[in-house]
């Protein structure tokens, strides 16, 4: 069995994350911030573990300043619906996931113009694409760091650059980043960073955040849920202070428990040895999947300038029959389609048909690589089920 | 001179953070309830020796700790 879909959600988990996850329900149990009981205090400290665990990652000093909710869709939520009021103007990519886009379609029917920057064929761009969309209302700019259909990093850097030039909030989408590529809050010009915990960060479903810079301030962007935080008990306002301010209601602690752990553990092992690592399986994709008569391979074509993601085609064949072919004949897993990403594939040139998508993870051999591109073979010589 | 001081945060998180600061520089905190005449911002405050309040709160503010405040602990 091979798979290859951590894109979506990495598997398996080191140990540690299981083992932090049971001691969590069976020696702990509590909510944390409620009440000042050991049990209680214990779950804060698993939050907060993660919370530093976190910060270290992407390179903050307060990890009073990482949020966490649910996934990385909530995150980007919570700061496209607080930020943008109506007047505002919003710039994103031709790159991005529905996470962005939907609530940004949302937005737009509320009067808040949105602009698309255009990426190149291959999901690339430079930071002067979206310069050419600023206009004195632009209050945002929010950008992919690597798209989860292709792989294709876009230059956060040097847009974060631009954006502070300008004195525009700059949001990234990392959820396809964050323990799978270098990135540092400070360095990279970020004012606000959504991260899921479920994929290459290899922690449980149900966990993401928001890492918000020290120069950012909270008070210009509203809490998207408001509710019970432990803290100014007697307020019936939502307070002010972070982490309080955007974690209203009992968190997910079971999953920050597993997050804890696999933060400490990608930190331990070395986000850097797994980019070696995934670099030199998606090279070993890119060829092999290449040299295939008939079969296409989407985005840079280059596992340095793109994450551990291979998209690809096969002339004649549906997306949707080669991934049922992998998973009932091969035992290999994978993603066909859209993946929830259809402005991505018109930049692209693969829509509405889609393409196959490989995603291997840190685990995954050579080997098992090498099975994967003669499965896909054997389907492009000899048809789907051949 | 009271016995211990009590370190007064704004939330459970800064309660934490603080403890972790402290006892990273050996220092005996303890996270208890907030005593209730002394404030409610949070459920819990930490307690630390009374003799220790200065180099506490100067070890706390170079962390980047948020306090409300250091006040004696009289029981």
């Amino acid at each position: 069995m091979l798979y290859l879909d951590h894109a979506s959600t990495s598997w398996p988990k080191p140990d540690c994350v299981h083992e932090a996850i049971l001691r969590y329900l069976r020696d702990v149990g509590a909510s944390p911030g409620r009440s000042a009981h050991r049990l209680s205090l214990e779950a804060e400290r698993i939050r907060f573990d993660a919370r530093e665990a976190v910060a270290e990652l992407v390179g903050m000093k307060d990890p009073m300043r990482v949020v966490f909710t649910c996934n990385a869709t909530t995150a980007i939520n919570l700061v496209l619906r607080g930020l943008l009021t109506p007047g505002c103007h919003a710039i994103t990519t031709g790159m991005e996931h529905n996470a962005v886009l939907r609530p940004l379609r949302t937005l737009e029917a509320k009067g808040i113009a949105v602009s698309i920057a255009g990426c190149r064929a291959d999901g690339s761009m430079d930071a002067a694409a979206i310069e050419q969309h600023i206009r004195p209302e632009t209050k945002l700019i929010v950008a992919n760091h690597a798209s989860n259909v292709c792989g294709t990093v876009l230059p956060v850097r040097e847009i974060g650059e631009l954006a502070r030039r300008h004195g525009i909030t700059f949001l990234v989408d990392a959820a396809q980043t964050v323990g799978a590529w270098p990135i540092d809050l400070h360095h990279d010009n970020i004012d606000l960073l959504a991260f899921t915990g479920h994929k290459a960060l290899l922690g449980p479903t149900g966990t993401g955040g928001l890492a918000i810079d020290d120069d950012f301030a909270v008070t210009s962007l509203p809490a998207l849920i408001s509710g019970g935080t432990g803290s100014r008990s007697e307020e019936e306002i939502q307070p002010d202070m972070l982490p309080d301010k955007y974690e209203a209601g009992t968190p997910n602690i079971m999953g920050l428990a597993g997050l804890a752990a696999s933060v400490r553990y990608l930190i331990e092992y070395g986000v850097d040895e797994i980019i070696e690592h995934e670099r030199l399986l998606t090279r070993r994709l890119i060829d092999g999947l290449g040299d295939i008569a008939g079969v296409r391979v989407v985005g840079p074509g280059d596992a340095q300038r793109q994450t551990a993601v291979v998209s690809f085609t096969v002339d004649g064949l549906a997306c949707s029959e080669i991934a049922r072919a992998l998973d009932e004949n091969h035992e290999i897993m994978c993603r066909p389609g859209l993946h929830c990403a259809p402005r991505a594939h018109r930049t692209l040139g693969t829509y509405p048909d889609g393409t196959v998508r490989f995603a291997p993870g840190p685990f995954t051999q050579e080997e098992e690589i090498d099975l994967a591109i003669e499965a896909v073979s054997s389907i492009a010589r000899r048809g789907i089920d051949g | 001179m009271a016995e211990f001081a009590v370190i007064l945060v704004y939330t459970t998180t800064d309660a934490i953070f603080a403890e972790r600061v402290l006892r990273r520089a050996d220092l005996a905190a303890k996270l208890i309830p907030t005593p209730r005449h002394l404030g409610s911002d949070c459920g819990s405050a930490v307690r630390i020796p009374a003799s220790e309040s200065e180099r506490c709160e100067e070890l706390l503010r170079t962390a980047g700790v948020s306090l409300s405040r250091i006040v004696p602990l009289n029981t």
